[in-house]
Parts: structure tokens; sequence; C-alpha cells
């Protein structure tokens, strides 16, 4: 208790000095638990990139390549299928509900989605939110389009615009021939902004795709003149044969094994059905190394901040030699001088890991929302995680260790000055 | 009984040369003794010895009828701890502490020297021994703000409390005037009176010489270099 109240007054002494080594530490900390807290963030929020959707259903084919199509828009189907088979899967009796999509066209670089109502009232990202709209509605009629917000910021289109769709995903598409020029849809909503993929895309019925597609023969457009008018195409008249692949539900999470089983060996069709949170996970792995990187670099910054307190402690020692004197003549042993330094560092390493976790608090409460509403990164707010107590617990054992370096060096001052007056 | 008994001492720091060598040495209980010699001729070498902060030297010594030769480290800093006052020249008070947590410090350091206060409250004791040096109304202030005498004062009060055997002072008047210095010594030997101390002071100043009741010369003893 003296020795704790000792190291406490000398280091509020030295107040500059130690507010200074608390603030580095602290700082070095809060990057510490804050990149952890961001890692775990963005790999959950990664991971609800889409949610509630049990399996994912295309036409056989790479699994990752049915992701990255379906969820995140890039790259294409190599198959579609046919819309029988949807709807066998559809009304099969473990299936809770489905969202068709219907892929391949584009409008100046983004991507068109051909879906229905189900896709409004079921889809789910982060866990539950749903698809909501900042201004208009869902798009009811076979001309009529909804924009992901991105979009609508990106092109600056209103309720009300019209737009036309062009045929294929080239990268640079922009007006070419292939646009559905004698067929322009109706903008009629713009999206909430959910920071996922969703943002990117065009969204109009599925009636529309094939609308737009029915003069059209071997994947060639008709010959001028000779185009079907718009006006005489209703969702009545329209006939929807395929989409590229459907999000399902299954009624219970149990069934999910089984139905992906059972739509992978299909027989009418190859299908393939894929699980996406395991696939997202696959997927995280690959491109999650970057992380690794980034936890490196911040250990190497909480190293510094302890390299900071070291030298702090050590340049100390030369103007407390003296205190070390009085305190040996007075009848403190060599254990209780060494104990009083190391105590100083590891209360310093204490009071940085009390800042740092304190900092990425006030930090994450203050900014999470707008990271979340920007970056749709969902970090969470919660005590330390084990991998964050891991490094607290570290600093603070590095701290100890590190303060028997001045320690030792204190003794030795005390054994070579003996009692006399070195200023 | 002897306070101090030095039989063929003989010290040198590492393997440098011999500062100190003492065939015989010998300091009774109660005496005030004056030792004096010049710069660098050992006496604060040998003040080391005797309060156990060196070691590693050959010969008996003898503290207040211990061996303190043959303890361990830790037995010598008990050993100080709870019998030995010491007194510095300049700068004896951690910077940090009031005046009365200085005071205090040896008590709060050793249960031993604690338990010889006897029953009195340390903070009492510390306010005894403050009032009988005529820092009584100081003891709350940080010691920075003292002048070079009043901190002495508070030095020679942390040395006093608990009542050890032996006061060991090195050059404790030496920063101070000729009016402050007779105050202080008249301050201390009356308060090593009432504590029963023995007290072994060093310095170079002979005027003061004539108010111990024996004085030594350094040089006299030490046959080391000879
Ligand atoms: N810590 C030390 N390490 C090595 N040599 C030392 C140390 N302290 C003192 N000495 C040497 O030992 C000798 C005696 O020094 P000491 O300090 O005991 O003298 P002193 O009589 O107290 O002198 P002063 O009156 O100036 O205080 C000197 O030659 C000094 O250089
Ligand atoms: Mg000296």
């Amino acid at each position: 208790m003296l020795l704790f109240s000792l190291a406490y007054h000398s280091l509020k002494n030295r107040l500059l000095t130690t507010l200074l080594t608390v603030f580095s530490i602290g700082l070095s900390i809060a990057l510490l638990i804050g990149v952890e807290n961001v890692r775990v963030g963005a790999r959950e929020s990664f991971a609800n990139t889409i949610s509630q959707t049990d399996l994912i259903v295309g036409a056989r084919g790479g699994s990752l390549q049915l992701l990255l199509y379906s969820v995140f828009r890039i790259g294409q189907a190599t198959n579609n299928i046919t819309y029988q088979t949807y709807e066998h899967w559809k009304n099969h009796p473990a299936v809770d509900w489905t969202i068709p999509y219907s892929l391949g066209d584009s409008h100046r670089g983004f991507r068109v989605v051909g879906t229905n109502e189900e896709f409004y009232k079921h889809y789910r990202f982060r866990r539950d939110r749903s698809i909501t709209f900042e201004s208009g509605r869902a798009p009811a009629d076979v001309f009529e389009v909804a924009l992901g917000s991105d979009v609508a910021k990106t092109l600056n289109y209103r309720t009300g615009d019209k737009v036309t769709i062009t045929h294929g995903v080239a990268a640079a598409a922009g007006r070419g021939i292939l646009d559905h020029k004698d067929k322009p849809f109706t903008v009629t909503g713009v999206l909430a902004k959910t920071a996922t993929p969703v943002d990117r895309s065009l969204y109009i019925p599925l009636e529309g795709i094939s609308a737009v597609h029915i003069d059209w023969t071997d994947g060639a457009p008709p010959m001028p003149g000779e185009e079907v008018p718009a006006e005489k195409i209703t969702k009545q008249t329209v006939k929807v044969d395929q989409i590229t692949s459907f999000l399902l539900r299954s009624k219970s999470r149990i069934d999910t094994l089984r139905l992906q089983r059972e739509i992978s060996t299909y027989t009418e069709e190859p299908l393939q059905a894929i699980i996406p949170g395991l696939t997202l996970q696959e997927l995280w792995r690959t491109i999650g190394y970057a992380e690794d990187a980034l936890t490196v670099v911040t250990f190497f910054v909480t190293i510094v901040g302890l390299l900071g307190m070291l030298v702090s402690l050590y340049t100390s020692l030369n103007e407390r030699r003296r205190e070390m004197a009085i305190l040996r003549a007075i009848g403190a042993g060599p254990a209780k001088i060494i104990s009083l330094l190391v105590l100083e560092s590891f209360l310093l390493s204490i009071a940085g890991c009390v800042l740092g976790v304190g900092l990425v608090y006030a930090l994450s409460v203050t900014f999470q929302p707008i990271v979340e509403e920007h970056f749709g990164l969902y970090v969470p707010i919660q005590a330390p995680t084990i991998t964050g107590w891991i490094y607290l617990g570290a600093v603070a054992v590095a701290g100890l260790l590190i303060g028997f370096i001045p320690a030792w060096k204190a003794y030795r001052n005390t054994l070579s000055d003996g009692l006399s007056v070195r200023l | 009984m002897s306070a101090i008994q030095l039989t063929d001492l003989r010290f040198a720091y590492g393997k440098g040369p011999e500062v100190l060598r003492i065939p015989t040495l010998q300091v009774n209980a109660g005496e005030k003794v004056f030792l004096f010699g010049p710069s660098g001729s050992g006496k604060t070498t040998l003040l080391g010895v005797l309060a156990g902060v060196l070691a590693g030297y050959t010969g008996g010594v003898e503290v207040l009828g211990r061996d303190v030769a043959k303890m361990t480290g830790t037995q010598r800093d008990a050993f100080r701890g709870s019998h030995l006052g010491y007194i510095f020249q300049l700068f004896n008070l951690i910077p940090y502490l009031s005046v009365i947590e200085n005071i205090t410090l040896p008590c709060r350091l050793s249960a031993e020297r604690r338990a010889r206060l006897n029953g009195v409250g340390l903070e009492q004791a510390a306010g005894d021994a403050a009032k009988r040096l005529g820092i009584g109304d100081l003891l709350h202030k940080p010691v920075t703000n003292l002048s070079v005498g009043q901190q002495q004062r508070v030095a020679a009060a942390r040395s006093l409390i608990g009542t050890p055997e032996l006061i060991i002072a090195d050059e404790p008047t030496s920063s101070l005037d000729y009016d402050h210095r007779e105050k202080f010594l008249e301050l201390l030997f009356e308060s090593c009176k009432a504590a029963g101390s023995t007290l072994l002071f060093v310095s170079h100043d002979r005027s003061l010489m004539h108010l111990f009741d024996r004085q030594l010369s350094l040089p006299g003893i030490n046959k080391a270099g000879t």
C-alpha cells in the first residue's frame, strides 16, 4: 500500500510526462481494440450483406460465381433456369418464400435486376433490415423501375424520369446500339440507402425483362420497324419463361441442408444451391488477409507506445537517484526499489489500457451511426472481446516486464551510489 | 554497551583502492560523537558501512550489539529501517511527498520501526517530533516549498521518529548559516537526549566540535593509504 502511494505520488509529481506516456499507450490501445472491433464489425457486416436467405439457387456452375452475381452484382451467369423449375421450388412445402432474380441487362454501368414484390417484402440485410423507400413506391407495371440509392445519386434521377435499359452488362456500357430504346422505363421510386450492393442496381418487374426482349429473336434485336410497341405490352401479355437465380428461405433452418441436397440433385435441370453465409465466409477468408496486415501494424504501434514509456521512465531515473538513495537510507531494500519502479510502469500501462478502452467506446458511440450509414460497417459497441482482453492483458504484462529494465538500472545505481550525495 | 564497535575494518569500492582500514573504533551508547576529516577521507563511506548500505568489506562491524557484517542484505535493510536514523547533507526529502509524509515514511516502510512508537499514533508522533524541531506548523506543506534550514529539520524529525538507537548525520548543517547551525544542533541534541539515541555527526566545521562529547579525526583512526 505504501509502495502504491509512493508510485502514485511520484507519477503525479511528473504529471506531464505521466500524462503523455498514458496518452501514447492509450492511443495505441485504442487503435488495437478499435481495429479489432472494426475487424469483427467488417466480418459481421460482410457476412450480413444478405440475411435471412438460407439458400441461393442458380444454374449449376461455380458457387462463388453464383454468390457474386446474385448478391454483389459482379460477373454473369452462364445459364438461366426455367420459370417452371423456379415455380416448382417456390411451391415446395419446405419453402417459406423465394425472391426471383433475372439478371443480364444494365443501365449506364449499373445492373438491372428483374424481380417481383417478394423482393420488397422479404429481402433482408444486416440481420433484420428490410428494403424501404426513400421516395416513391415499388414498380408495379411492366415499364416501371425503382432505383438503388447509389444509382439515383450518381445519375441524379428522380421519380418520374425515363430510363433506357441496355442489353448486356459490358463494363463500359453506354448508349450503344443494343439499348432497348423503344421501351423506356419510368422511375417510380428510390430505395433508401442500405450500404450494401442493393444500392448499386435498378429494379424492374420480371415481366419488364421479358418485355424488352419480347421482339428479339436468337439474341438479336428486331429489325427497325418490326419492334413491338411498348403500349401493346401489359403484365398479362408477357410471359416470363426464365430467371437467373433465386433466393430461398426455408420454413425451418433444419430443412435447409436437406433442401440444398434436394435442389442439387434435381433431375429436371442442373441446379446448385449455396448457403450464402458459408460462401461469404469463404470469400472473406480470401480477401480478409488485409485485416491481418492491419493488426500487425497496430501491434507495432503498441510496441512504440510501450517503448515511449520505457524511455520516459529510464530518463527520469537520473533525476531520481537522490530519491532512491533516500529510500535506501530509511530502510528500503533493493526489492522495494525495484517494486516501486515496476509498479509505476505497471500503473502507467494500466492507465493507458483504461484510457484506450474509454477512447474506443467514446469514439464508437459517437461515430457508430455515421460509419454504419456511410460504409455499411456496423461496429459493435460491446465489452472487449476475448481477443480484446488478451490484447489488454498482454499490454499490462508488457508494461510490467518493461518496468524491470529501469528498475534494474535504479537498483544498480543505488548499489554503486551507496549514500554518497550525487546530484 | 557500545553503540558501534569496529575491528579490523577494510573497505574498498569495487576493485578500487582501499578507502577504509580501521583497526579499532568504539562508540558508547548515548554518546554524541563529532567525526571530522578532509574531503575524500572516507567519512561518508564509513557511515555507509555502519548503516549497512555498503557491503563487501572485511573485519568486524557491530552496531547496537548486532553483527552487521554477518547480516544478509535484506536483514541490513530491515535493521537500518528500524534502528537507525540517517540525515544527509542536502536534499534529504522525497520531493513529491508532504512534510508529514516524509517524516512518517520510515514508520510506514518498516513495521518494526512503527512498533517503536509504543502505541503513539503515527501522525501524533510525527507532530511531536516536528514540534520539538520547530516545524510543527509546516506539516502539510509540500517539501519543495521549504527553506533549506526547514528541510534539514524535517530530515532530522524523520530520522528521530520511532526513537532509533543510532542517529547518523552526514554534514547536515553545512548548508546552513552559523545561527541556524547552532539552533539546529541544539534541537537535534535535545531530541537525541529525549530518545536516548547515540549520535554520530560528520562535519567539516570544527567550530561545532566543542558541543560534542567526543571528537574523532577519521585520518587519525583510518590507516588506509598509509
Ligand atoms: N560510490 C562510490 N564509488 C566509488 N568510489 C567512491 C564512491 N563514493 C566515494 N568514493 C571514493 O571513496 C573515497 C572516500 O569518499 P567519501 O565520500 O567517503 O569521502 P568523504 O570523507 O565523505 O568526503 P566529503 O567530505 O567530501 O564528503 C573518495 O576517494 C571517493 O572518490
Ligand atoms: Mg561525504
